[in-house]
């Protein structure tokens, strides 16, 4: 028996860590979720089309520069010290995740803003003919191709590191897993496929989106249970970790909401579309993004809660 | 170069708190936070029980994780006395810092930026210790250069049974209990 009995009363350090709340996991989610759509874009621009048919992929960009400035906002109403968020920018420190994540998200703005002018009307840039003639260049075949190869490179990146970020920190024995990155990569894009399935304009890449979800959510099913598998055996602390997600306080909301709702509901659902048994619905990618919101949610709160418990 | 560390003595602390207040007083650490606290053990079953009692701060790891996740350069190692720090000004209070270490000794200051222990740095570059050794009424703490092999904390350390807090989280801390 050990009882410990300490007189620090910290905030959010005190009695169990609680330093980041909503903001992290909503800024966590919403990047993966441009970092799947980012990748899926870059795949889709690689893939022939006939003339005049539209794509899915025209639109990502638009909604990617909405999400990841979403995403950013709640990352910096998380900061304690915001007058100084610039300093990140003096510098690349280069054993952080979070300085590496820094200069990522400058480069996810120029990608999505460069593919956003690239799927403009004809016309629409009328009133500034160079900035129109910029972006027909940016529709020439050589450009669509660095385009598409950016995209899935920055995608890559960006759904690793939020993973990475948080695995990193070592004194929090749930995150120590290198699978946290391929997770949150996986899991970001499935978010990217289940919402451009809802938006996408063709039955044809509807389909074909479906397909890719479901391969997702199956890998992701894997990766967690590698994730829970690799706590367990690695020692006492992260096995300790392990419960907290097997038989704690984050039990119910990890297996109901991240698997059960997020992902083997709409896998049977998606299953169910693509054999052609029932019609496309958005349910189904709702409880996906539903799921992937919930799995940083528990993932940020569960590692917080977790520690070290040697003397 | 010296690499400065700490030597407390548990069989000679009796937890009355007079480092924490003292550290308080130097360091004017807002209300409601700590740089230093007291913690207890207490291990066993009855009848065989064992009370420990520990002064515990910042251990100025000698592989610190504040530092290395730090975005900023903000916690770093001080070249004089390899002392972890924070400098103020380019703290952005990301708090990756406080989840990364391992013993809780970082808090948010109510300015914004991440504070800890400095091993009082500016009294010991006046050739004085840190408060909280330097008002310990029973003498149980000791700061010293644990690179030197003539310290007194590098004498404790060799002569002495003695243990780091969580050793196992791979920081490498800085601050030994004698037991």
């Amino acid at each position: 028996m050990i009882e410990l009995l300490t007189t620090r009363h910290n905030p959010l350090v005190d009695p169990t860590l609680h330093v980041w709340e909503w903001q992290i996991p909503v800024y966590l989610f919403l990047g993966g979720w441009v970092a799947g759509s980012m990748v899926l874009t870059g795949y889709l621009q690689r893939q022939a089309r006939a003339p005049g048919q539209s794509s899915v992929s025209d639109r990502l960009p638009w909604i990617g520069l909405v999400l990841i400035s979403l995403g950013m906002g709640a990352l910096f109403l998380d900061l304690e010290h915001k007058l100084y968020v610039w300093r990140m920018y003096l510098t690349l420190q280069p054993l952080s995740p979070m300085s590496w994540g820094g200069w990522i998200l400058l480069l996810v703005y120029p990608v999505l803003a460069l593919g956003a002018l690239a799927m403009l009307a004809d016309g629409a840039l009328d009133r500034w003919p160079r900035l129109g003639a910029f972006a027909r260049q940016l529709q020439s075949h050589t450009a669509t191709r660095w385009l598409s190869v950016a995209n899935i490179v920055v995608g890559i990146a960006l759904g690793i590191y939020t993973g990475i970020l948080l695995s990193s920190l070592g004194a929090r024995p749930l995150w120590a897993s290198a699978v946290l990155g391929p997770l949150f990569l996986v899991s970001g894009l499935s978010a990217g496929a289940a919402f451009a399935h809802v938006i996408a304009p063709g039955h044809e890449e509807q389909e074909q989106l479906l397909r890719f979800d479901n391969l997702f959510l199956m890998t992701e099913l894997g990766l967690i249970a590698l994730f829970l598998i690799g706590l367990l055996t690695v020692g006492a602390v992260h096995a300790q970790a392990a419960q907290l997600l097997l038989g704690g306080p984050f039990t119910a909301v990890f297996w109901v909401l991240v698997v059960g709702l997020g992902i083997l509901l709409p896998l049977a659902i998606q299953s169910l579309m693509v054999a052609g048994r029932i019609p496309h619905t958005i349910v189904a990618p709702l409880l996906v993004l539903l799921g992937g919101l919930a799995l940083r949610f528990v993932i940020v709160y569960a590692g917080q809660y977790s520690e070290w418990i040697s003397p | 170069m010296a690499r400065f560390g700490m030597v407390i003595d548990t069989k000679k602390c009796v937890g009355c708190m007079d480092c924490v207040v003292a550290c308080k007083t130097e360091n004017d650490v807002p209300d409601g936070h700590c740089r230093d606290w007291i913690s207890q053990r207490l291990q066993g079953e009855m009848p065989d029980l064992r009370l420990t009692i520990t002064s515990e701060r910042c251990n100025h790891c000698d592989s610190p994780p504040c530092v290395t996740c730090c975005p900023t350069g903000a916690s770093h190692v001080q070249d004089f006395g390899k002392v972890v720090l924070v400098d103020h000004d380019k703290c952005i209070g990301c708090k990756a810092c406080l989840a990364a270490c391992p013993y809780g000794a970082r808090f948010i200051h109510p300015d914004g930026y991440a504070d800890k222990c400095t091993f009082c740095m500016h009294r010991v570059e006046r050739g004085q210790a840190p408060a909280c050794v330097d008002v310990c009424p029973t003498r149980c703490m000791h700061f010293g250069d644990l690179d030197d092999p003539e310290s007194e904390v590098s004498r404790l350390i060799a002569t002495r049974r003695h243990f780091v807090l969580k050793p196992d989280a791979g920081t490498r801390p800085r601050i030994f209990y004698l037991e």
